[in-house]
């Protein structure tokens, strides 16, 4: 750390510090680029995030990872009492990501980043008024719109002149004259939700495509703001809903670090089952969604016949089917059914005849594979750059599976493999998530006959309060990782709460992925990426 | 005045909750007295219509999961005749709004409305559809999906179970079954509808 800040000094004024093992560099505005430059050449290849904040002043947050140093989080800040006009150099240019992260913190702060190629509002209608997660927004401002959206064909782009001054805002068109563009969603059976997509295409060949999101966008992290600890966890469930289990075992994970308390073993353990248990029904939606956009409406059927026995457990235990609400700060919020076990240990070997037969149906029919294979490629660099965490880039090559990197619950006790695969094409992805099933029952059946006795939960206090600070907590869901940031002021609601969607960088991979195929191998395409736009859209 | 005809082939009469909320619509409806003709031919028409209802497939969130549930093996809608999901809304009788409806989403909604073909039904699944459910707060939510379309069921749950949007749908089986095709337009859709879309 401390070569870290001599070389940070050697070219600026940077405060570097260590917060609760993070380290957090401070830099002003005008430094920003050339730190993360030299954050980007120590090694510094992946952007796991970037956090708009306003805390009187506003500014970013970018917090960064290593892949050779996973476990680490680094955060590098910056803060301007500008509010008129809040200015930082875009660092799109040096991590991939960041395009998409910073059209986000532009939409909800207005937070303009110099020379960032493309910014427009991402989330909201482009005739939205004020930026709503400035603590001074006025949320009556703005009517139920009765028109439709004009959506315009024009990217913006910032540039400051030499002598400091604004210049002229740039405007280039997104798509030429003579280009063909379709429109698809935001109703289309097969774009997973309401996802709205731009595609040029030349022939049948995708050339373009510009996805606009916000069409299920709730506001969820300003909901946050105005509601206790324990009603936020409600929220998360319907973040990403496929891993509802999982976003909410964050958000405990993260509030259970920030009071220093740990849930007990038994609540541990039941907790990995669920997450794993959700996992399999997830990769069981995600499989037939994908197959039936390939045509198979057999595989589709199949995937919701064997989830239903998940639902099934969660059912008896929890009382929700989708969403268990189950996990809450210090532990669960009952203890578990006295079939629990039963049910869970009849479902193991009923899914690994289930996942041959699967295997059978589909992987090995020569005219899915014919489609898969080679189709979608997304390189290893590409993966990084572009941070698709997840199964998608554990189909690349990278090693990112935060159960193996910085296991948490059970996860650590547990003998698994992550699963990697080096291709980086549709077909990878696709095996990949039956592989992951295999995985997952593998733990199951580790941890189903030793859920150790005793409490189920820990005792909090009736009003949970944070102390002040930062807290970052990062979990695997069944779509990549997933982070929950949360800064308090001691208060018994956060001051600002943000959600890492793992989702969001999957549409930014199928931007990259899909162009110059048909636009039929798009559709797959987006299959085999499985994202949730809920979880996008927050 | 006695009802009649409003059973629908899947579910015994007395089974169902709200009966005299049917009967008073049915008086009402029919208020000017049957043509025995009409009414023969409305009877056969409706029992086609109430066993083949076309639902569209649309869905922002969660009960969109539910949904797919409801079509799929376990729950399957198709013992309904309600299987044939269409991805137009040219060719849906009913529309299952699944899920919230955000600012930006509500006028793609309306608009999927417009151009389904008359008759049709909204069946407003989940609390998010009905009152906004858990994100009423929101500065971007609609506090429910009558804000701009009408609605014939409400199907509360969060999400509803696929039991529970069964139920609803023979809700507007019997709904359909009762209502005069030969004079829809004039007196079973609700006055509000015009009132919105001038809005």
């Amino acid at each position: 750390m401390n070569t870290l800040e001599n070389k940070l000094n050697a070219t600026e004024t940077a405060k570097v510090e260590t917060v609760d093992g993070c380290i957090v560099v401070t830099v002003e505005p005008c430094q920003l680029r050339n730190a993360a430059t030299l954050l980007r050449n120590e090694g510094y290849n992946f952007l796991f995030d970037l956090v708009g904040f306003d805390s009187e002043a506003l500014g970013v947050e970018y917090l960064l990872s290593q892949t050779a140093q996973p476990a680490h989080l680094l955060k590098l800040k910056s803060q301007t009492n500008n509010r008129q006009h809040p200015e930082f150099p875009s660092l799109s240019s040096i991590w991939e990501v960041a395009n998409i992260y910073e059209r986000e913190v532009f939409d909800f702060f207005g937070i303009l980043f110099i020379d960032h190629p493309d910014l427009r509002r991402i989330f909201l209608r482009t005739d939205w008024h004020g930026y709503p997660l400035r603590k001074d927004y006025d949320a009556t401002a703005n009517d139920i719109p009765t028109h439709n959206e004009l959506i315009p064909d024009m990217e913006t782009s910032h540039s400051i002149s030499l002598h400091g001054g604004r210049e002229a805002d740039e405007i280039h068109s997104l798509f030429e004259n003579n280009e063909y563009v379709v429109n698809f969603g935001p109703q289309h059976p097969a774009m997973h939700g309401v996802l709205h997509l731009r595609v040029s295409i030349e022939g049948e060949e995708v050339k373009k495509i510009d996805p606009n999101f916000g069409y299920i966008h709730r506001g969820i992290e300003k909901m946050c703001e105005g509601y206790t600890y324990p009603q936020i966890l409600h929220l998360t469930d319907r973040l990403d809903y496929l891993s509802g289990t999982m976003n909410r075992h964050a958000v405990c994970l993260c509030c259970e670090k920030a009071l220093g308390i740990e849930a007990p073993p038994r609540a541990q353990y039941v907790r990995t089952i669920f997450d794993e248990l959700t996992r399999i029904a997830s990769h069981l939606l995600g499989w037939g969604c994908m197959c039936m956009d390939m045509g198979s409406i057999t595989a589709f059927v199949y995937g919701m016949r064997d989830r239903e026995k998940i639902m099934d457990v969660f059912e008896e235990t929890a009382g929700g089917r989708l969403m268990p609400n189950y996990n809450v700060i210090g532990g669960l919020a009952s203890d578990i059914h006295p079939n629990f076990r039963r049910r869970v240990a009849e479902f193991i070997p009923y899914m690994r005849k289930m996942l041959k037969e699967h295997h059978l149906l589909f992987t090995a029919n020569p005219i899915s594979a014919g489609r898969m294979k080679r189709v979608g490629k997304l390189s290893l660099e590409k993966a990084i750059a572009l941070g698709a965490t997840g199964p998608t880039g554990r189909a690349s090559g990278w090693h990112n599976d935060l159960r193996k990197i910085d296991p948490y619950a059970a996860y650590g006790m547990v003998d698994f493999d992550e699963m990697i695969r080096s291709g980086g094409d549709t077909f990878d992805r696709y095996i990949i998530r039956l592989d992951e099933i295999e995985q997952s029952l593998r733990i199951l059946e580790q941890l189903i006959d030793n859920i150790p006795q005793g409490a189920y939960c820990e005792k909090t206090k009736a009003v949970i309060r944070l102390p002040e600070g930062e807290f970052v907590q990062r979990v695997e869901n069944s779509r990549g990782q997933f982070g929950v940031h949360i800064t308090s002021r001691g208060d018994k609601t956060p001051w600002r709460v943000k959600f890492r969607s793992p989702s969001l960088t999957l549409v930014g991979a199928l931007k990259e992925t899909a162009v110059s195929h048909k636009i039929a191998d798009m559709i797959m395409i987006g299959g085999s990426l499985d994202y949730v736009i809920p979880c996008i859209d927050r | 005045m006695e009802v009649k005809g409003i059973h629908i082939r899947n579910m015994k009469y007395e089974d169902f909750n709200d009966n005299e909320y049917l009967e008073k619509y049915v008086e009402e409806l029919r208020r000017n007295g049957v043509n025995i003709f009409v009414g023969a031919l409305n009877d056969l028409i409706n029992w086609g219509r109430s066993n083949s209802v076309w639902p569209l497939t649309f869905a922002t969130s969660c009960c969109g999961i539910e949904f797919m549930c409801v079509g799929a093996a376990r729950a399957d809608f198709a013992r309904f005749g309600w299987e044939v999901t269409r991805n137009s809304p040219r060719q849906a009788d009913v529309i299952f709004v699944c899920g919230t409806i955000v600012h930006k989403m509500a006028p793609v909604l309306k608009r999927l409305y417009d151009q389904m073909a008359e008759p049709k039904y909204v069946m407003a699944v989940g609390s998010c559809a009905i009152g906004g459910g858990p994100f009423k707060d929101s500065y971007h939510v609609l506090k429910g999906v009558d804000e701009i379309i009408p609605v014939d069921v409400y199907v509360p749950g969060c999400p509803p179970r696929p039991e529970a949007m069964l139920y609803g749908m023979m809700q507007m089986a019997r709904k359909i079954k009762v209502q005069n095709f030969f004079k829809l337009t004039d007196n079973n859709k609700p006055l509000q509808e015009n009132e919105h879309a001038g809005k």
